[in-house]
């Protein structure tokens, strides 16, 4: 036990150490809006450290051996020696969208200039915007994360420096989804800061797409925190599809507030990837709101998928709809928890869960866990769970029909996760991940894109 | 056709096929009939590949080869088909994937070019024309949601697409109205030929109104104890099985 104590408290203070060394760094060249957070939130994190098991929103993914190791930190914004908008392209046919790249968590440099953006959007850098216009962000950045508890959302507050930014005014219907690269390059083993802000103003809409990519084989650690402001009656929709290679190691926090009246839809794809941690925290703060979670994965080796969510119910005549699917192969192991917490006041709310997944092998595990919390009396509120195995009666009835085994499974892994997958709101995207998580399941996707960097 | 000869199976240990022996020539139908636990389903199961069958001895031959050999989709590729007694029901999976799959896999067996999509559609097209079926039903995912009798008609359905050389109707009238039964039936006699057989597993004579059978058999105990042309199955009606179960056991 001292052994793991000692270790911890050795992790957490390579940690702090990094802070007070590079503080200067840090501040320069950011916003004051972005410095003047930091002190409080490595404090935070000091007192707790990094999650080890004991922390039970953590229990099922071991962090302090992947926070333990050595990585290179990138203070400063660094050149690339290539022009990655002609080593990345992505291939989605008729997914027309505008397309930003972010490296190693900073926004790049050489990103194309956005034509034809409705009046009044503003997408870039969060580093350049909080420098230029700390208006547009003052009254949202860090309001919903400083709220969190988890000491990996507090040190990313500490080392922000940059990220993904996007304003959308109020009644500003934009239609083309933003699609933004997140790729991480580099030559040794590298640990990025991400912050993303997206603000949808009331009555507007908004779709972004985050596709993580890695562009090397080493091993790298993201901790990435974005957080998602949807005002009164506007429809928000935030897709991610991960697809890292399997050392990689992703912690990734989501924030959504939400309005009244308005509209969220939350998709979330693993396809790749050593270690990911997804916590999706969404606050219903508006009556009559909606949120649409979602979110599936398909894991093999020792791949670990942790997906953790909360749905914070604070406003009556809300609803909530959670659907998460996981196939696991191998000795890959998965983990889903789950809460919805009901407020004393939030009557009539309807708040649904459901958590189905398959194992392939015998060694693949899965653990599960529902937590509801309920202070209102007139609420609907259900969850399930379950974990078994393909259908063997299914299988046998298709082999009768001349189906062969491989493509019989091939089709009931495929029929399982596209439960989830025609939630999806872009067309062209949702037949794109169709794709995706066929070859997934084939084992023919090592890269979804064109890019051989 | 089919030869089984001396047909010994059992299940978790306990021996449900007792040396079964059946001949099959092309063009028949064969009604096997027998009360409850006689072994009627497992037959169905054996002939057709399914898993937790242990076979202790025996031979089955099928269009000339070792049946017992081969995998469950290479004997429905040589057209051994089964009709279900509880077609499964396979959410996410829409009938139109599935039966396209089935049909080219089938082509490409015989050595034959899948079909296109427009071809597929006219073939789906006729034959439900042919089996006048409500055309929901391929709209949909592979039986879900489907009613009892919807089931069975799928069933057909996927025979009349697949147009086996031998089905297997396991109990296909059970849970049927007449006007169903009536479809059923006419979706078998629709499809008779010459060189096309037919195994009719049922409890009841009912359905053998509507599809004359050229033999009837007696299972029980895991064993053929009866044959005889289609009086036989006036007769089972008429005495019930407790005779049968007296004499042969």
């Amino acid at each position: 036990m001292t052994q793991t104590l000692i270790n911890k408290k050795a992790v957490s203070e390579k940690y702090s150490e990094l802070y007070q060394v590079n503080r200067s760094t840090l501040d320069q060249g950011s916003s004051p809006v972005l410095n003047r957070m930091r002190d409080i939130a490595i404090k935070r994190f000091e007192q707790q450290g990094v999650p080890g098991f004991k922390n039970e929103d953590y229990k099922y993914t071991n962090l302090e051996r992947v926070f333990g190791k050595e990585y290179r930190h990138i203070f400063e914004y660094e050149k690339v020696d290539v022009d990655l908008n002609e080593v990345f392209r992505c291939d989605v046919p008729q997914l027309d969208t505008y397309t930003i790249l972010l490296v190693n968590g900073w926004y790049y440099a050489r990103n194309k200039q956005l034509e034809g953006l409705p009046d009044g959007v503003v997408v870039g850098s969060l580093k350049q915007v909080a420098n230029e216009q700390p208006e547009l962000l003052e009254n949202y950045l860090n309001r919903q994360a400083a709220l969190s508890d988890d000491p990996l959302v507090a040190l990313n507050t500490a080392f922000a420096q940059d990220g993904f930014f996007m304003y959308v005014p109020e009644n500003v219907k934009f239609e083309k989804p933003v699609q933004v690269i997140n790729l991480t390059r580099a030559q040794e083993a590298v640990f990025s800061t991400q912050r993303n802000l997206i603000i949808a103003g009331a009555n507007s809409e908004a779709k972004v797409i985050f596709c993580d990519h890695t562009l090397t084989s080493s091993e790298c650690l993201g901790n990435s925190v974005t957080e998602v402001f949807v005002g009164d009656r506007a429809v928000v929709d935030v897709y991610a599809v991960q697809n890292q290679n399997n050392k990689s190691n992703a912690i990734n926090s989501v924030f959504f507030k939400l309005g009244e009246k308005s509209n969220l839809m939350s998709g979330v794809a693993s396809l790749h990837g050593g270690l990911i941690r997804n916590n999706l925290l969404v606050s219903m703060d508006g009556e009559n709101a909606e949120a649409n979670v979602y979110g599936m994965s398909f894991t093999d080796k020792r791949q670990h998928v942790d997906n953790y969510t909360n749905i914070q119910h604070n406003q009556a005549n809300c609803l909530s709809n959670q659907l998460y699917k996981n196939v696991l192969d191998e000795d890959s192991v998965g983990a889903f928890t789950g809460r919805i917490h009901v407020a004393r006041d939030a009557q009539k709310t309807n708040a649904f869960q459901r958590n189905n997944n398959v194992l392939l092998t015998d060694t693949a595990k899965m653990n599960t866990k529902p937590q509801l919390i309920i202070d209102a009396d007139d609420v609907k509120c259900s969850h399930g769970a379950t974990v078994g195995q393909i259908d063997l009666d299914a299988l046998f009835y298709m082999r009768q029909r001349g189906i062969g085994e491989a493509d019989a499974r091939m089709m009931l892994m495929n029929a399982f996760a596209h439960e989830v997958v025609q939630e999806i709101r872009i067309e062209p995207l949702r037949d794109r991940i169709d794709e995706l998580v066929e070859k997934r399941l084939k084992g023919e996707l090592g890269k979804c894109n064109n890019c051989d960097a | 056709m089919l030869t089984i000869k001396n047909l010994k199976a059992s299940v978790e240990g306990k021996q449900i096929l007792n040396g079964l022996n059946l001949e099959i020539k092309p063009g028949e139908i064969h009604a096997i009939m027998g009360p409850n636990g006689a072994g009627k389903s497992t037959l169905g199961n054996v002939l057709t590949g399914r898993e937790g069958y242990e076979i202790t001895e025996g031979e089955v031959s099928f269009m000339g080869q070792d049946l017992l050999d081969m995998a469950p989709e290479d004997r429905a590729r040589m057209g051994l088909f089964l009709s279900f007694q509880y077609p499964v029901e396979i959410p996410g999976v829409p009938m139109v994937n599935f039966l396209k799959a089935s049909v080219n896999e089938h082509r490409k067996f015989k050595g034959q070019e899948p079909l296109t999509a427009g071809e597929f559609l006219k073939l789906m097209r006729e034959k439900k024309e042919m089996l006048h079926l409500d055309s929901q039903l391929t709209n949909r995912s592979v039986n879900e949601g489907f009613s009892g009798g919807e089931k069975k008609k799928n069933e057909i359905f996927q025979m009349a697409m697949l147009e086996p050389k031998l089905a297997i109707l396991d109990e296909t009238d059970s849970g049927l109205d007449i006007d169903a039964l009536r479809v059923v039936a006419e979706g078998v006699n629709a499809l008779k030929s010459p060189e096309r057989s037919a195994i009719v597993i049922t409890h009841y004579q009912r359905l053998l109104d509507y599809i004359v059978p050229d033999f009837v058999h007696v299972l029980y105990n895991g064993k053929i104890v009866m044959s005889a042309g289609k009086e036989l199955a006036l007769e089972l009606e008429e005495k019930g099985y407790d005779w049968i179960k007296k004499e042969f056991a």
